[in-house]
């Protein structure tokens, strides 16, 4: 054998393997979000959205986890998103070469990919055990803590985007900063923003560790965030984990309507960020 | 009404007076939002020592009862307050050990793919399929690996290696016992489903930064594809590429929901990968709001404080690799 056909025998493994990796990894992707199609399909129903948790062996909906985590999340974005933007505001605008700016970077890259069961210690730990009650409130600021790294991130890379010439016309017909970063950075900016808050929500949406010790679950329906509160994931995790079939099929269409509202907001945010800035 | 009023009165007062008064107002809400940005960013800061701070003063009783021998005592035993977390420190590091020695291998050659062969308008469908596919709850990955994954390889994988490595010295231990379907394999194998999104994403990046020049120059004088791969590519990406596989790192030592259903939640190290184990994080959230008594909560904290730092420093050398990369790359 030449040495040119083992070079060309040897490029052509090495790229039928690559072929293969990506027939491997997608095909196993495509597997399990099939199988998640499947199964929660034969479960799909109204009552899923109109009825309570049901207790084991019998019938029910999803309604009381679905509403609880569109509370928490809500409030977690509420809590989380200024504080996020503001810094993130800071670390683009004020102090772009400052120390502090890049500790703050790299704190926040880090916080980005802590493990989220660790948030939800923390949590307990300054709040939970203080109160001395599992609450909504205490799930919402968990959450709120993952929020706040996706936000920074995402303020900072958009604030950067926007042209400097921008900063310099408004600096120039004397507008103060503070109104030259609201007038016009944050609305030169605005896709962006959003963009960060569409990602934090996905992120969240499907966060379960943090809630199991902070928020619980509740087998009722609820509004009262000085109580535990159900959230979708927790009950995906109890139900999926019980010997019930009933709570098993209510697991997998949690499960599918998880994941069909993250990737909608993936997509989404995806739609929102890919448009031109400005 | 009251507006017109006001602006009346504005031109009645000397108009230095108003418009310096214009200007302090100016500087006064300039300097607040400054000192509010500021101050947003000095709290990320204050998040981060809160987290190390709380978990170190919850740790402390479980860390002065048991000293270093938490660390690698593999007792864990509610009843008499006696914990040690060897099992679910071994746990951790087997199973991202399985899955980023299955996820690496994969998500580069992936990688390779997508840069270098893939035809350029299914770039970008596959590309957003995998970034799609990373933000996926690892919840999800859990659900299918309880009960579609475990089962299948309890009935055909799980088996076949019982059987086929049954004779040989070393690794009949590795594959000993019953095929349970769920365990320490099982949970391995379902982080490197989980992380592939990531390490592919990253290495993509990297890759893609590559000056086109050097690729070119080393086509043309008659390289293979491969052979730019080898010899240009992954010298310049080195620092990014090991970045990026460290991130993916952290992420499956932190995991806690795709193992949490799958591992098995057995506090002993095996040495078998079939039988079931734990790991820190599944440890956690299986028994942290059952456990009773100050001792056994206090030993849950140490674990998180304990996952926190290994994580920790993963992350920052991760993040401190990629960085040097980016500098370089300009």
């Amino acid at each position: 054998m030449t040495l040119y056909s083992r070079r060309r025998g040897k490029n052509a493994v090495v790229l039928g393997l690559s072929v293969a990796a990506t027939a491997i990894g997608l095909g196993w992707l495509a597997l399990i979000l099939g199988a998640l199609i499947w199964e929660a399909f034969l479960g799909l129903s109204l009552q899923v959205f109109t009825e309570m948790t049901p207790p084991p062996g019998s019938a029910g909906g999803l309604l009381n986890p679905i509403v609880g985590s569109l509370i928490m999340t809500g409030l977690a974005v509420v809590i989380g998103t200024p504080l996020g933007m503001l810094a993130g505001t800071y670390m683009a605008e004020y102090g772009r070469h400052s120390r502090l700016t890049h500790v703050v970077r790299f704190i926040n890259d880090i916080l980005l990919s802590a493990p989220s069961i660790v948030i939800g210690l923390f949590i307990y730990e300054i709040f939970v055990y203080q109160v001395g009650h599992f609450s909504g409130w205490s799930g919402a600021l968990a959450l709120a803590v993952i929020v706040i790294p996706v936000v920074v991130r995402t303020t900072e890379d958009m604030l950067l985007l926007v042209p400097d010439t921008l900063r310099e016309a408004s600096a120039s017909i004397g507008m103060p900063r503070a109104h030259m970063i609201s007038h016009v950075c944050y609305r030169a900016a605005s896709a962006g923003l959003i963009t960060g808050v569409l990602l934090a929500v996905a992120r969240i949406s499907g966060e379960t560790a943090p809630l199991l010790f902070t928020a619980l679950n509740n087998q009722f329906f609820s509004f009262n965030l000085n109580a535990p509160m159900a959230s979708l994931p927790v009950v995906i995790f109890q139900f999926a984990l019980s010997p019930y079939k009933e709570w098993q099929a209510l697991a997998w269409v949690g499960a599918l309507i998880i994941t069909f509202a993250v990737l909608a907001l993936s997509i989404a945010a995806r739609a929102l960020g890919s448009k031109e800035p400005l | 009404m009251a507006e017109v009023a006001l602006q009346g009165r504005d031109f009645a007062q000397p108009a230095i007076t108003s418009r310096s008064k214009a200007l302090a107002k100016l500087r006064l809400s300039d300097a607040v939002f400054f000192q509010l940005t500021r101050g947003s960013a000095i709290a990320v800061l204050i998040i981060l020592s809160g987290i190390i701070a709380s978990l170190l003063y919850g740790a402390t009783p479980a860390l002065r009862q048991f000293g270093f021998g938490f660390l690698v005592s593999e007792r864990w035993n509610p009843v008499t307050e006696n914990f040690g977390a060897a099992a679910p420190i071994y746990g951790t590091v087997v199973t991202s050990f399985i899955a980023m020695l299955i996820a690496v291998p994969l998500g580069l050659l992936i990688a390779l793919f997508l840069t270098e062969l893939c035809p350029m308008w299914l770039r970008r469908p596959i590309g957003i399929a995998v970034e799609l596919l990373a933000g996926i709850p690892s919840i999800i990955y859990g659900i299918w690996g309880l009960f579609m994954f475990a089962p299948f390889l309890q009935r055909t994988l799980q088996p076949a290696l019982i059987g086929v490595f049954g004779d040989v010295p070393v690794l009949s231990t590795l594959f000993a016992g019953p095929p349970y379907g769920i365990g320490i394999l099982t949970a391995g194998l379902i982080l490197a489903i989980m992380v592939l999104p990531f390490v592919t994403s990253i290495s993509r990046d990297v890759f893609e930064a590559v000056p086109p020049v050097l690729k070119e120059a080393a086509y043309g004088i008659g390289c293979t594809t491969w052979e730019v791969f080898r010899r240009v590519v992954v010298p310049y990406t080195r620092v990014g590429v090991i970045g990026g596989v460290m991130l993916a790192l952290g992420r499956a030592l932190g995991e806690t929901m795709a193992v949490t259903f799958v591992i098995g939640n057995a506090h002993r190290i095996s040495g078998s990968l079939l039988a079931p184990g734990t790991t820190i994080s599944a440890t956690i959230a299986n028994e942290f709001t059952e456990a009773v008594g100050d001792l056994y909560t206090s030993a849950l904290i140490a674990l998180g404080l304990l996952l926190f730092v290994i994580t920790f420093i993963v992350l920052a050398a991760a993040r401190y690799m990629l960085m040097r990369l980016e500098r370089r790359i300009g």
